[in-house]
Formats: structure tokens, C-alpha cells, sequence
């Protein structure tokens, strides 16, 4: 068993849920067909050129990460920020929590951050009696809900206006209102006060700039540009995967992101951070922290085959082209990454023993390596990985049944007499009354038809016709 | 003396479709070529190397390099299977051992029956007649690892009394995956359902592919649903007068 019974349950109960399927299909299909349109090759004659540049561009950088994270963090104390470096979670939370304490902040606003999702950095914070407000909308849908992201872009993607309607009026004082334009004039009123009241302002990052020291934000809302200068404090929490060596590469990046993620030529707003405000500024942070979090990363580095899933810009690309996305959605998957990329990244975060049927959760298709703009080959992956689930489960002594199966398999593909002979007795089993409800064929059939092998198979009509000439 | 030319008969039409591998041989045999049937042949090894089982999937690649390695051109009724064997048989061996070499040299010669018929062959009239409304389905692994995509729909196309109309989740997977099929059944089922009402709105009669094992899958959905529709691998299409 690759699964729990409750996550195969859970996953069963989304497939026959018509409301949230209806809302999947249609929202990803929303993402996929812009997206196709603005990469279209009359509308970006250069886009596959410069999938391979960002291909190269995130393979030269983590191959010399080393190298590129002294010269950000020299640049970023050059302008008067500081670069902290956490190993997980509990460090990342450790520095925020330290900081807080000594300059008596109650209260920080968060942006949008993937990174931050990945440490469960709320939750942890909550614990430590320090609030932290989520700005970006669907964020601050999902956190009112208590609910997790359901897709990387688009984090409330699952959730109806009525269902946002339903969580503004149990939390906020609101008059109830189910248009999706009034639902955003009420968040941003109640968020304006938190931003005024915040100690500090927590980001991501979607570029960490070496040659520049700064921080890169894309976003559409303005609400990222306002938690990074609004309150005196802003701290970045990114992954050291971030990093792209020069700020001329961004005009590759950042063409390519917007496109692949929402399908907009560029996102409303980029913000390029590089430290605190300086003497002369009107605005801006007094103090300015890049967290450069592993959690698990500096392994990957190590293989040179899987290393290529940090390339990763989080475009959320691939969830949408992702048929097995689409039906069972974003709640199905461990950890904070949903999708194709959540199917190579979590279990290499996590270890492969954790969830081991991630990597099998796909058919396979390449869809996701079709639309990934900096060109990860996610199928190949999962392929190395489903060879390494099934070697740690060979170690434990899971898996005998299958196991032994394809180890006959593979002896009788290079016994071509006997192998023949094992096909015609299992076609006989295989037509015999009842052998639809054994094994895999019940699985099958719990969904389609079984289909009967014929009477004859290929190689003996071949094998008659031949004599008969 | 026509050119010679060596089939590979997967698994899935050795077993389960005979037809398409007799009306494989006989398109090929009309288009000039005359051919032959290895019969020491037996698994390119996919159902292994996709569910993990790399070392089974070495063995049964093993062999089928040994079974073909002189052979000019071997034609296969499947894309997913002719990509296991042009693509992946080269993740199987470690790049410095004599497999490698074998499967390298291998590779090329190893085509899919549409590719076989548009690029090798050049033809694309084959003189086939059938009546029918008629949708293609792409699988998987002949578009994105083989780019295949307009070859089959010209063949088809050239098909007397043949009516090809395309269906907006066209390159859309069927949902069947191999083992995916019975370790995530809901799933692969639902699949294969979004594809079936993306068929329906065509107005075709019956899809046309050339993997009969995306067939074989979208065949068990049609017929749970009761829905009208046939499915035919290309070969049958072709073969059809
Ligand atoms: S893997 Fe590629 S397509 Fe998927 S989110 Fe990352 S960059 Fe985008």
C-alpha cells in the first residue's frame, strides 16, 4: 500500500465532488488558456529561446550557488541590510520571534510567500502569541478560513464568492456581500488598518539578485509593496534556490513568470528591494533582513540530476496543465506544494519514505514539463524517484506481492518460449468467468469496462498465417 | 525485392488486439515492405521501468536489443512503446557500457507506425476507405516525447469517406498511465471522462489512435457510460477498404 486508506478516501470524496470539480476545471483552465495565448509563438516569437536561457541561467547559479550567495549577502550589508541564514523552519521562526521580542512588535502583515507556507511560519508564530496578518486576498481569505493554499498562484482557487461571503461574515463585521469587487474593498479596508498598526512585514521573495543584493516581488494587488515598506521592519524569507546572478537576467525571468502563471505580459507590480531606507529617503524600512532558509535544499544540491527541481520559479504553470491536478486539486497533496511540482519537491524535502505515493500520482503525460518555463523535465523525476520508493521499499520488506510480480516479469521477458506460454495462461485466466473482481483487474473494473484478451493472441494468428503462405 | 521491415508487437495488442498487429503488417505490407515477425520478441520493459522496478525493466531491455540489434527498421504499433525503447532504454544503462552503445545505435531505428508510414515510407495515401465521423486522440508520449502530432491526422485525412474532426482536449491525456490506472482508479476514470464529453461534443463515432492501450482505457469508460462511440487504432483505420 502506497497510501493511507483516509488519503485515498479524501481523494476519492474530491473526484466526486461536482462543485469543487467545477471550480477546478474551469479555474485552470481559465490559467492554461491565457497563458497559451501570451507564449503563443505570434505573440512571443522568442519564448522557447528563452525557456533555455532560464534553464541555463538556474543551472550555472545553482551550480555556483556558494559563490553567488556571498556576493548577495556582501551586497545586501553593502546597502545596510543584513542576510540571516536559517537551516528550517524552527530557525527562520527563532530569528523572527528574536527580533520581535527586542523591538516589542504585537503584530506583523505578511505577503504572499510559498516559502513561508513550507515552515507553516504562521502557525508557528501563533503559538508564540505573535500574530501575523496574511495581505495578499486569497491568502487572507484562506487564513480567515483556517484553510491551506489550494494552488500556488492562486491560493482560494476552490473557493466559490459565496464561500468567501460565508468566511467574511463569521469573522469581520462586514455587511455580508457575495460580489467578488465588494469582498476586495472589505479586505482592503480591514487590511489598511493592520498595515498602519504592523511592527514588522514579512515577504518572499521570487528573485534573490546577487549582483544587485535586492529582493525581486512580482504581484497584482500592491499589498506585497506596502508590507515591504510600510513598517519599520522587513524581513525576507526566501530559499536559497532563489538566487539569479545578475539583475538583467530578471528580463528573462520576469517575461517568462507573469506569462507562465497568469498569462500577463507582466504582474502589476515589481518591486526590486535592496535595503533598508537610507539617510535622504522618505520611505521605506529602517531595517532590512534577507532569511536564507534551506530546509532541505543544500540535499538536492548534491544530485546532479534531481538538483534541477530548484529551478523552480513557482509559476504554478504546471498544476494547471496537470491532468491529475485537476481532478484531485490542491488539498490532496502533502506540504504546501500542490501539483507536478509538489510531486518532486515534497518528497525530496520530506524523504521519500513519508508520502511514497507522490511520485506515482501521475499518468506521466508530460504536461507539466511541456509548460515549465525554466524546462524542469518533472517526468524524469518522478521516474527516479518512484525507483527510489521502490528500492527503500525493497529495504523494509514493503511491497513483496508487487515486487516478486515484476521480478517475474522481467524473467520471463528474456525467456521468449516461456514468456509466450505465461501469455496464453493468462488470457485463458483473464476470459474466465469472475476474473474481473481479483486483483488489479477489480480496480480496473471498479471504474471502466475490463477489456478480454482474444482468443488467438498476435503471435499465434501470426505463426498460422505464416504456414498458411 | 522490397526493404525489409521487423514489428514490435507490444504486449497490449499482442494480447488483448491482434487485429491492429494484422492490419499493421498488412498497411505495411500494401505500402511495399515486406515483413517480419521476430518471435523470440517479448516486453520493452515500461510497465517495470514506470512503476520503479528498474532492474526487471533492464532485463526485458536486454533483450529486446538482442532480439533486434540487427534488424534495419523496427515498426511499432504504439508511440509510448517506441519512446520507451528510442528514449528511455537510455536512463537504463550507464552511459560507458555496451548497452548504452547497442541502445543508442538502436534508437533511431526504432519508429512508430504512423512516423514509419509519413517519414520513412512517405505516404500518406494508402488507398484506405471507411465511413465514418472520425476524432484523434494524441497520446501522451507520440506528441511530447516523440513529437507527433500531424502525421497520424494526414493519413487520416487521406482515408476516403473518412470525416476527421478535432476535439478541444485533443492533447489531453486519457488517463491511463500504465499502473496509474489501477493504483489511482477514481482518478484515471475521471480523466478519461473529462476526455469522453470533449469526444461527445465532436459528433464523432469513433477515435482513432495510435496507442491501443489509451484505447483499451478510453473503450472501458465509453462502455461503462454507455456511450456510443468505437475506438480503432490507426492501423485499423488504415487497413480498412
Ligand atoms: S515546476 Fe516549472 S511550471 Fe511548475 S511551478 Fe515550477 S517553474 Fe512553474
Amino acid at each position: 500500500m502506497l497510501m493511507k486508506p483516509e488519503q485515498e478516501k479524501q481523494i476519492r470524496q474530491t473526484v466526486a465532488d461536482p462543485k469543487i470539480q467545477l471550480a477546478l476545471y474551469s479555474a485552470t483552465a481559465r490559467l492554461k488558456e491565457k497563458r497559451e495565448e501570451v507564449v503563443a509563438p505570434e505573440a512571443l516569437p522568442e519564448y522557447q529561446e528563452l525557456r533555455t536561457q532560464a534553464n541555463r541561467i538556474k543551472k550555472h547559479t545553482l551550480e555556483n550557488l556558494d559563490v553567488y550567495l556571498e556576493e548577495f549577502e556582501a551586497n545586501v550589508e553593502a546597502h545596510g541590510g543584513k542576510v540571516v541564514y536559517a537551516r528550517n523552519g524552527q530557525e527562520v521562526t527563532d530569528f523572527i520571534l528574536g527580533l520581535a521580542r527586542e523591538r516589542g512588535v504585537k503584530m506583523l502583515v505578511k505577503s504572499k510567500s510559498m516559502t513561508t507556507e513550507e515552515i507553516h511560519l504562521n502557525e508557528r508564530l501563533e503559538h508564540h502569541h505573535l500574530e501575523a496578518v496574511e495581505t495578499d486576498l486569497g491568502e487572507y481569505i484562506i487564513q480567515l478560513a483556517h484553510d491551506r493554499p489550494y494552488h500556488i498562484v492562486a491560493p482560494a482557487v476552490h473557493m466559490t464568492r459565496q464561500d468567501v461571503a460565508d468566511v467574511f461574515e463569521k469573522n469581520l463585521t462586514d455587511p455580508r456581500t457575495e460580489e467578488p469587487g465588494k469582498q476586495a474593498m472589505i479586505a482592503r479596508r480591514n487590511l489598511r488598518e493592520k498595515f498602519l498598526e504592523a511592527g514588522i512585514g514579512i515577504s518572499g521573495a521570487n528573485f534573490l539578485v546577487a549582483d544587485s543584493g535586492a529582493v525581486c516581488i512580482v504581484e497584482n494587488e500592491g499589498n506585497a509593496r506596502l508590507t515591504t515598506t510600510a513598517p519599520p521592519i522587513h524581513i525576507a524569507v526566501a530559499g536559497i534556490e532563489k538566487m539569479i546572478p545578475r539583475a538583467r537576467d530578471l528580463a528573462v525571468f520576469l517575461k517568462l513568470l507573469a506569462r507562465s502563471g497568469t498569462g500577463q505580459l507582466l504582474t502589476v507590480y515589481t518591486s526590486f528591494l535592496s535595503g533598508p531606507r537610507r539617510g535622504g529617503e522618505a520611505d521605506g524600512p529602517a531595517e532590512f533582513y534577507v532569511v536564507l532558509m534551506d530546509n532541505g535544499r543544500t540535499r538536492l544540491l548534491a544530485d546532479a540530476e534531481k538538483r534541477q527541481s530548484l529551478y523552480c520559479i513557482r509559476c504554478g504553470a504546471c498544476l494547471n496543465a496537470c491532468p491529475v491536478y485537476r481532478k484531485i486539486g490542491g488539498h490532496n497533496y502533502p506540504g504546501a506544494y500542490s501539483g507536478p511540482i509538489g510531486a518532486i519537491i515534497t518528497p525530496q524535502y520530506q524523504g521519500i519514505a513519508k508520502d511514497p505515493w507522490l511520485p506515482f500520482a501521475s499518468s506521466l503525460c508530460g504536461a507539466c514539463a511541456e509548460v515549465c518555463p525554466v524546462k524542469i523535465d518533472i517526468p524524469k523525476i518522478l521516474l527516479d524517484l518512484r525507483k527510489e520508493v521502490m528500492e527503500d521499499r525493497a529495504a523494509r520488506g514493503d511491497g513483496f506481492l508487487e515486487r516478486k510480480a515484476f521480478q517475474m516479469y522481467g524473467w520471463l521477458t528474456r525467456r521468449p518460449k516461456l514468456y509466450a506460454l505465461a501469455g496464453r495462461i493468462g488470457a485463458r485466466m483473464a476470459r474466465a468467468p469472475g476474473a474481473a473482481s481479483m486483483g488489479p483487474a477489480a480496480k480496473w473494473a471498479s471504474v471502466r469496462e475490463v477489456p478480454l484478451p482474444a482468443r488467438k493472441s498476435f503471435r499465434d494468428q501470426w505463426r498460422e498465417r505464416e504456414k498458411s503462405k | 525485392m522490397p526493404a525489409r521491415v521487423s514489428i514490435f508487437v507490444t504486449c497490449v495488442v499482442d494480447q488483448l488486439f491482434p487485429r491492429v498487429g494484422m492490419a499493421m503488417a498488412e498497411v505495411l505490407e500494401r505500402a511495399g515492405y515486406e515483413v517480419e515477425f521476430r518471435e523470440d520478441q517479448t516486453c520493452c520493459g515500461q510497465p517495470a521501468f514506470n512503476t520503479g522496478y528498474r532492474e526487471d525493466a533492464r532485463k526485458a531491455a536486454g533483450h529486446f536489443i538482442r532480439v533486434f540489434r540487427d534488424a534495419e527498421f523496427i515498426v511499432v504499433p504504439s508511440g509510448s512503446c517506441a519512446s520507451m525503447v528510442s528514449h528511455h532504454f537510455l536512463d537504463l544503462f550507464p552511459k560507458d557500457s555496451s548497452h548504452y552503445e547497442e541502445a543508442e545505435y538502436l534508437a533511431p531505428r526504432v519508429i512508430e507506425f504512423s512516423r514509419f508510414l509519413t517519414d520513412v515510407a512517405k505516404v500518406e495515401d494508402v488507398g484506405a476507405r471507411f465511413e465514418g465521423i472520425v476524432t484523434y486522440h494524441d497520446s501522451c508520449h507520440a506528441l511530447r516525447e516523440l513529437r507527433i502530432k500531424e502525421g497520424p491526422r494526414r493519413l487520416l485525412r487521406k482515408v476516403r469517406g473518412l470525416e476527421l474532426r478535432e476535439m478541444s482536449a485533443a492533447e489531453e491525456c486519457c488517463g491511463f498511465g500504465g499502473t496509474f490506472s489501477v493504483k489511482f482508479p477514481e482518478v484515471s476514470g475521471a480523466m478519461a471522462r473529462t476526455k469522453l464529453e470533449s469526444i461527445l461534443a465532436t459528433g464523432a463515432s469513433t477515435v482513432v489512435s495510435i496507442d491501443s492501450s489509451c484505447l483499451m482505457q478510453l473503450q472501458g469508460v465509453f462502455t461503462r457510460a454507455g456511450a456510443p462511440l468505437k475506438t480503432m487504432h490507426l492501423a485499423e483505420v488504415l487497413a480498412s477498404r
